[in-house]
C-alpha cells in the first residue's frame, strides 16, 4: 500500500533521515521504533507532506506522494495523528471531530457515531472544550479526529507519550480495533515493547537509518533489541 | 427549546426595530448634527473595521497590523472615483484636474474600494503570510507605512493628489447609510465565520500543525481570511472618508490601527458582538463622554487640577491598562451576546431580590393557599 524507498530528509543542516526504505502492506500494523532523534517523526511528517525530502520516493498504491501538499495527501486517505495529540483546545470535542472531516463534503453522522462507539468517553464529553480533557482522552480525541477523515492509512506519532500505563494499554487496544475494521496503521513508538507486541512488522531506527526489521514478535526476541529497548 | 428560539427571535427583531426607530428619529430631527449622531455613525463604521480586524487577528490568529493601510486604499479608491468631474479642477488644483476624468456611482465605487484593498492584500499576502506572529505584525505594519508614504508621493499626484486633501466626493445624506452598509458587511463576515471556512480559521488559530495534519491548506485559508478582512477594511475606510467628507493619507497612521486593535481587545478577541459593543463604547468615550477631561474646568473659584489638554488620553491609557490587567478576556471574551444569557441573568437577579424582599410575601401566599 505504502512504499518508502531510499528516503533522505534533512532540515536545518541536519540529516535526519538517511536513506531508509520500508513498506506498509494493506491491512497491517507496521511500527517504527527507536530512541529520540532517530528520525521517526521526520519520516512520518515527510509522508504527510509537511516536510520536504531531498531524495528518494514515497509511493502510495503506485502513486508518487513526494511533492504533494499535505491536503492532497489527506484527500488520498492518509492521515497523521500528530505527536503530542495537538487537539484544538478552545473547541468542543465535537467541533474537533468535525475539523477532522474538513475535506469531506458528505454527511458525517455515521462517522461521528462510529467514533463514539470506539470512544464512549468522547460521547459523554462531546460538548466539553478539548483543552479540559485528560491526556488519555485528548489522545482518544486526536485518534477520533483523524478517523473522521475516513483514512485508509492512519499514521500515529507516539500515541503513548506521557500517558499512564493503563491508558496506554487502552490506546493500543483501540489501535488493534481500528485495524480490525480495515484501517492500515503506521505507528511510531518509543515504547518498543507495546508497539512490537501489537505490530505485524517492525522497523528499528537509529540516527536516521533502519538497522533492523522483521515481524514484531521476532524483533522482541532479538538480543540487540532486548538490550537497547527492553532493558533486558 | 422552540419557545426560546421564538422568544430570542422576537427580542432581536424588537431590538432592531427600536434601534431603527431611534436612528430614523435622529435622522429627521435636530439631533442629526449632534454629537450623539456623530458618535453613532462613527461607531457603526468602527464596528465594521473592528469586526474585519477581528476576523483576521481573533478568529484566524494572524497578528496583522496593516488595517490602516487597507483602509487608506479603500478611502482613496472611493474618493478618487466619486469626485464630480466638474469639481476635479478645483480638488486637483496642482495637477491640472488629475488623471481620472469620470465619476462612478456610489455603490460600485464602494465595492471597488473593497476590491482594491483585497487585491493589494492578495499581492502582499503570498510572501507576508508565511511569516509567524510578530514578524507578520512587523511586515504588515511596514506595508501600511510604506503605502502611506507612496500615496503622498509627488509623482502620483495626478492620481492621488499627493499630500493634498481629497474632497467633494459623494457622501451620504441619511445617517442610516453607514449602519446599513456596516450591517450587511458584518452579516457576511458572520456567515463566513460560521461556515466550514470559519471552522478551519479557528483550527489554524489554535494549532497550525494539527490543522495542516487534518488537510487544511494553511496558505489558502490564511489568504482567504486576509483578503476578506482587507476587503471589508477597504469598505470601512471608504465609509470613514464619507463620514469625514475628506481624506488625507497622513491621517491613516499606525495609531489608527492600534485604536482598532485596542477595540478588538476591549470587546474580546474572537467575539463579533464584543467588537460591535466595544466600538460604540470606545467611540462614545473617546469622542464624547471623556471630552470634559480635556477642558480646564472651574467649579466656583476652584480650578480642578490636572484637567486640561491631553488628560483624556492619560485616563484612557489607565483604563486600558486596567482592562488588560484585570479583564484580560475583554468585554465578551470569545463568547457572543445571547438572549439566553440575558434572561438567565435577569432570572438570577429576580430570584436574588425575591430572596431579599419577598420572604414575608411567600408566607402570606402560603396562608392564602391554605
Amino acid at each position: 500500500m505504502l512504499k518508502v524507498e531510499n528516503l533522505h530528509v534533512s532540515y536545518g543542516g541536519i540529516r535526519a533521515v538517511k536513506g531508509i526504505s520500508f513498506e506498509v502492506p494493506e491491512g497491517s500494523i507496521v511500527t517504527l521504533v527507536g530512541a529520540n532523534g532517530a528520525g521517526k517523526s521526520t519520516t512520518l511528517r515527510t509522508i504527510a507532506g509537511q516536510v520536504k525530502a531531498q531524495e528518494g520516493s514515497i509511493t502510495y498504491n503506485g502513486e508518487e506522494l513526494l511533492g504533494k501538499s499535505s491536503d492532497e495527501i489527506v484527500k488520498r486517505g492518509i492521515t497523521l495523528v500528530p505527536e503530542g495529540r495537538r487537539v484544538f483546545p478552545d473547541m468542543t470535542v465535537l467541533e474537533n471531530m468535525k475539523i477532522g472531516a474538513y475535506l469531506r463534503r458528505d454527511k458525517l453522522d455515521d462517522d461521528i457515531e462510529w467514533c463514539y462507539q470506539l470512544f464512549p468517553r468522547l460521547k459523554e464529553r462531546h460538548w466539553q472544550q478539548a483543552g479540559t480533557l485528560s491526556g488519555g482522552e485528548q489522545q482518544m480525541l486526536a485518534v477520533a479526529r483523524a478517523l473522521m477523515s475516513r483514512p485508509k492509512l492512519i499514521m500515529m506519532d507516539e500515541p503513548s507519550l506521557g500517558l499512564a500505563p493503563l491508558i496506554v494499554r487502552d490506546i493500543f487496544q483501540i489501535i488493534r480495533e481500528i485495524n480490525k475494521q480495515g484501517v492500515t496503521i503506521l505507528l511510531i513508538e518509543q515504547n518498543a515493547n507495546m508497539a512490537l507486541h501489537t505490530a505485524n512488522r517492525g522497523y528499528v531506527m537509529e540516527t536516521g537509518e533502519i538497522i533492523l526489521s522483521g515481524p514484531g514478535r521476532e524483533l522482541l526476541e532479538n538480543p540487540v533489541i532486548q538490550e537497547a529497548y527492553l532493558g533486558k | 427549546m422552540k419557545n426560546k428560539k421564538t422568544r430570542n427571535l422576537l427580542c432581536t427583531l424588537l431590538l432592531a426595530a427600536v434601534l431603527l426607530g431611534l436612528l430614523l428619529y435622529i435622522d429627521n430631527s435636530d439631533l442629526k448634527s449632534s454629537m450623539l449622531s456623530a458618535v453613532l455613525q462613527k461607531g457603526a463604521i468602527y464596528a465594521l473595521l473592528v469586526v474585519s480586524m477581528n476576523l483576521l487577528n481573533g478568529f484566524t490568529g494572524l497578528f496583522s497590523l496593516g488595517q490602516a493601510g487597507f483602509m487608506l486604499l479603500g478611502a482613496y479608491t472611493y474618493a478618487i472615483l466619486t469626485i464630480p468631474v466638474a469639481q476635479r479642477a478645483n480638488v486637483y488644483q496642482y495637477f491640472d484636474g488629475g488623471l481620472v476624468q469620470f465619476q462612478m456611482p456610489q455603490l460600485p465605487a464602494l465595492i471597488l474600494a473593497g476590491i482594491v484593498a483585497a487585491l493589494f492584500a492578495a499581492l502582499i499576502g503570498a510572501p507576508v503570510l508565511r511569516l509567524k506572529s510578530d514578524y507578520l505584525a512587523i511586515a504588515t505594519l511596514g506595508f501600511a507605512e510604506i503605502l502611506r508614504a507612496v500615496i503622498q508621493w509627488e509623482k502620483l499626484g495626478p492620481l492621488t493628489n499627493a499630500s493634498n486633501i481629497l474632497r467633494k466626493f459623494t457622501g451620504y445624506s441619511s445617517i442610516l447609510f453607514p449602519f446599513i452598509v456596516a450591517g450587511i458587511c458584518i452579516a457576511v463576515i458572520v456567515l463566513l465565520i460560521n461556515s466550514t471556512y470559519g471552522r478551519a480559521f479557528k483550527a489554524i488559530r489554535e494549532d497550525e500543525i494539527a490543522a495542516e495534519a487534518m488537510g487544511i491548506n494553511l496558505m489558502k485559508h490564511k489568504m482567504i481570511s486576509f483578503c476578506t478582512s482587507s476587503f471589508f477594511a477597504g469598505i470601512g475606510g471608504a465609509l470613514l472618508a464619507m463620514f469625514q467628507h475628506n481624506v488625507q493619507a497622513k491621517s491613516f497612521t499606525t495609531a489608527m490601527t492600534y485604536e482598532i486593535l485596542l477595540i478588538v481587545v476591549i470587546g474580546g478577541i474572537g467575539s463579533i458582538t464584543g467588537s460591535i459593543l466595544g466600538s460604540f463604547l470606545y467611540v462614545a468615550c473617546s469622542e464624547w463622554w471623556l471630552r470634559f477631561l480635556d477642558n480646564p474646568t472651574v467649579i466656583g473659584t476652584f480650578k480642578v487640577p490636572l484637567l486640561g489638554h491631553g488628560f483624556r488620553m492619560v485616563v484612557f491609557s489607565v483604563v486600558i491598562m486596567v482592562i488588560v490587567l484585570f479583564y484580560r478576556q475583554g468585554l465578551m471574551g470569545t463568547r457572543e451576546f445571547s438572549w439566553d444569557a440575558i434572561f438567565a441573568f435577569f432570572g438570577k437577579v429576580g430570584r436574588f431580590f425575591k430572596g431579599l424582599f419577598g420572604g414575608k410575601k411567600t408566607v402570606k401566599g402560603g396562608a392564602v393557599n391554605e
